[in-house]
């Protein structure tokens, strides 16, 4: 995938090139929001389950070595195979092991949003090991060449005529359609003769239970349950948050993942993988990739409760109005930004201030997390480190500078009001970034207190 | 040190003071779970429902419902007559590829999502009810549970290789969010209530 360095607000830009497409995406976007809501609603237990969950998640996330142990001796005695990977080059490299023992050079893969933090379909393809994705979604990316933009809607930014294109490209369909059951039987055909000929298989994991050492995966599609019961070789690619300590704690977050996700009460399927059929492997890879480092940081370890579910994202007026592809990294949106930084802070120093703070993330978060206050805190240990644009903290500086003087402060009011009045074109121009989707107010005559000072005389 | 040794040192060290577990079993709810509830939400999630006595029955509705051509499978001995091909563990996985039709005796009903519990007991081969055209999942009519809270309980007296939620038909809405039933998995759910 294409890498980029340009930061969310260039390229939140491009996405804002095409008013309609923005609507369009803002629009369905608060829809699924509003479906999660009818869905929350219908529970009068929602809040006590989402407390229970965040309680669980904090449970597990306090005894995760021990819980980690528990989940690795019970997947054994369950005749798993199981792999820890540091990093994502580790992961990577297991998984290619395990396809070279396979003695296969073609695999089919389910939504891993792990496996895209791992960049694995790249690395594989310059192995010369072709990676096909599966869920439709993400097949659709995939051959437009993009990443997803969405961890549970991966196409969400593409309209079905770029669709109706792409098959008519690579799937050999005639030109010019865009009915999106036809499309769909088109990729399921196309599909079932992956999943019919391909040996091995990756999915990701939704949960893995320490108590039993089995995991569970999530899809509406079926299609990590074609790919992996057809393989020879199933892969589970998991993060080491992934454990919940019990079975029975699956009845609280299966209940809450697909009605904060889409506002469906349940996946089609939910698929409990214990011990593989006999003749059969299943690999599952713990992967850490800096997530132990996160749990070490206090203000930013409940970013590891994240069940997936999107929710911040559907809700979040930034990623409605600027597109998956503007976080320029694997997991966007709210949650997204608090899990970039602690990869590389000054890849994705950007993306903490990418957000107007609302809250509305952290009011819909299924596991509570504190969404917006970690944005809010990593916004002040990026500023601390160095990581701020120059320009922002140029414009803070000064910001600072005029607002600890009330002279200065006075000052740069009248001048504002000044230009505004006499010289718009000052302002009102590309120089000016937040004249660029907006028109500058019409200047008053008085400031506040300049209006106060006078009719008290009166 | 290994990956494995150095991250579980790593967690040890970071990981935050000891939080308790809640108390979850407020949740369940012990009563029998509602068989009009269970059949509202299969219809919501694109599933269909049919109540019947017995297997009789059930023999007459596929033949109507199916035709004489389809290729029928099912693991359920009372059943047999309807099975056009011989079906057990020592089938080939990828001779199901062309299944019209697949019937599973499922464990139990959740009235609160219209998902069915079915095991590896069951499908016998775990292909089965996911590569099928349509899918016939037969529960008995005591067997509905309220809340997901419920199935685990039941579940915890059971053992599985493998075992599946599975609410309605396979379904998509990748492309502009329109609804699509028949991504990869079948194109139907019927549910079987009997007694």
């Amino acid at each position: 995938m294409e890498q980029t360095t340009k930061d969310h607000s260039a390229l939140a830009q491009q996405f804002n090139r095409d008013e309609d497409r923005v609507d369009w995406h803002d629009e369905t976007l608060w829809w699924i929001r509003e479906k999660r809501d009818k869905a929350a609603h219908q529970l009068p237990e929602w809040e006590s389950l989402r407390e229970a969950a965040s309680q669980i998640k904090n449970n597990t996330l306090s005894n995760l070595h021990d819980y980690l142990l528990q989940f690795e001796q019970n997947a054994i005695a369950n005749g798993l195979q199981v792999h820890w990977a540091a990093d994502a080059a580790e992961h990577n490299q297991i998984v290619h092991r395990i396809i070279n023992e396979a003695n296969v050079v073609r695999i089919v893969k389910s939504k891993s949003m792990l496996t895209e933090e791992c960049g694995l379909n790249e690395y594989l393809a310059k192995r010369g090991i072709e990676v096909i994705d599966s869920d439709l979604g993400e097949r659709i990316v995939q051959l437009a060449a993009e990443p997803p933009s969405h961890i549970v809607l991966p196409c969400i930014h593409k309209k079905k005529e770029e669709i109706g294109e792409l098959f008519h490209q690579h799937l050999g369909i005639e030109a010019n359609i865009s009915d999106p059951q036809f499309l769909t039987e088109t990729a399921r055909q196309h599909l079932r003769e992956i999943f019919l000929t391909r040996k091995l298989a990756l999915t990701g994991v939704n949960f893995a239970i320490a108590e039993t050492g089995e995991f569970v995966v999530c899809t509406n599609e079926g299609n990590a349950d074609m790919g992996a019961h057809l393989a020879e070789v199933h892969i589970a690619s998991m993060g080491i948050e992934k454990i919940i300590p019990e079975r029975a704690h699956l009845g609280v977050f299966l209940r809450l993942l697909t009605r904060s996700a889409t506002g469906q009460p349940i996946t089609t399927y939910s698929s409990h993988f214990k011990r593989p059929r006999e003749g059969k492997k299943i690999h599952i890879i713990i992967v850490d990739n800096g997530r132990t480092v996160q749990l070490g940081r206090k203000d930013f370890r409940n970013s590891l409760k994240c069940i997936r579910c999107a929710a911040c994202m559907n809700t979040c007026p930034v990623y409605r109005r600027s597109g998956g592809h503007s976080y320029h990294t694997a997991v966007a949106g709210p949650i997204g930004s608090i899990l970039a930084p602690n990869l590389d802070m000054k890849k994705y120093a950007d993306l903490p201030f990418a957000s107007t703070l609302c809250g509305s993330c952290s009011n819909v978060c299924p596991v509570k997390i504190d969404i917006h206050e970690q944005l809010y805190k990593w916004r002040q240990v990026l500023v601390k480190n160095g990581y701020t644009p120059t320009a922002k903290k140029a414009g803070m500086q000064l910001m600072t500078w005029t607002l600890s003087s009330p002279g200065r402060y006075h000052m740069a009011g009248k001048a504002g009001r000044w230009v505004l009045k006499n010289a718009p074109f000052a302002v009102n121009n590309k120089l000016n970034p937040w004249y660029r989707q907006r028109d500058m107010p019409e200047a008053p005559e008085l400031s506040f207190s300049e209006w106060y000072k006078q009719n008290k005389k009166n | 040190m290994s990956s494995r040794d150095s991250i579980l040192k790593a967690v040890k060290e970071n990981q935050p003071e000891k939080a308790g577990l809640p108390d979850i079993s407020v949740f369940k709810t012990s009563t029998q779970g509602s068989l009009s509830k269970f059949a509202a939400a299969l219809n919501a999630v694109g599933g269909k429902i049919a109540y019947v006595s017995d297997y009789g029955e059930i023999l007459h509705m596929i033949k109507a419902q199916y035709g004489d051509h389809a290729k029928v499978i099912s693991p359920m001995k009372e059943l047999a007559m309807l099975c056009t091909e011989n079906f057990d563990l020592s089938t080939p996985v990828h001779s199901l590829h062309d299944v019209d039709v697949a019937i599973l005796k499922g464990q139990f009903g959740v009235a609160e999502n219209g998902a069915v519990w079915i095991t590896d007991k069951e499908m016998v081969n775990r292909a089965l009810p996911f590569i099928t055209q349509h899918l016939v999942a037969i529960i008995d009519w005591e067997m509905i549970v309220p809340t997901m809270h419920d199935s685990y309980e039941l579940i915890s007296r059971t053992r599985y290789g493998f075992g599946t939620f599975i609410a309605g038909p396979s379904k998509t809405a990748d492309i502009e969010q329109s609804l699509v039933i028949g991504a990869h998995g079948p194109r139907s759910m019927t549910v079987y209530v009997m007694g």
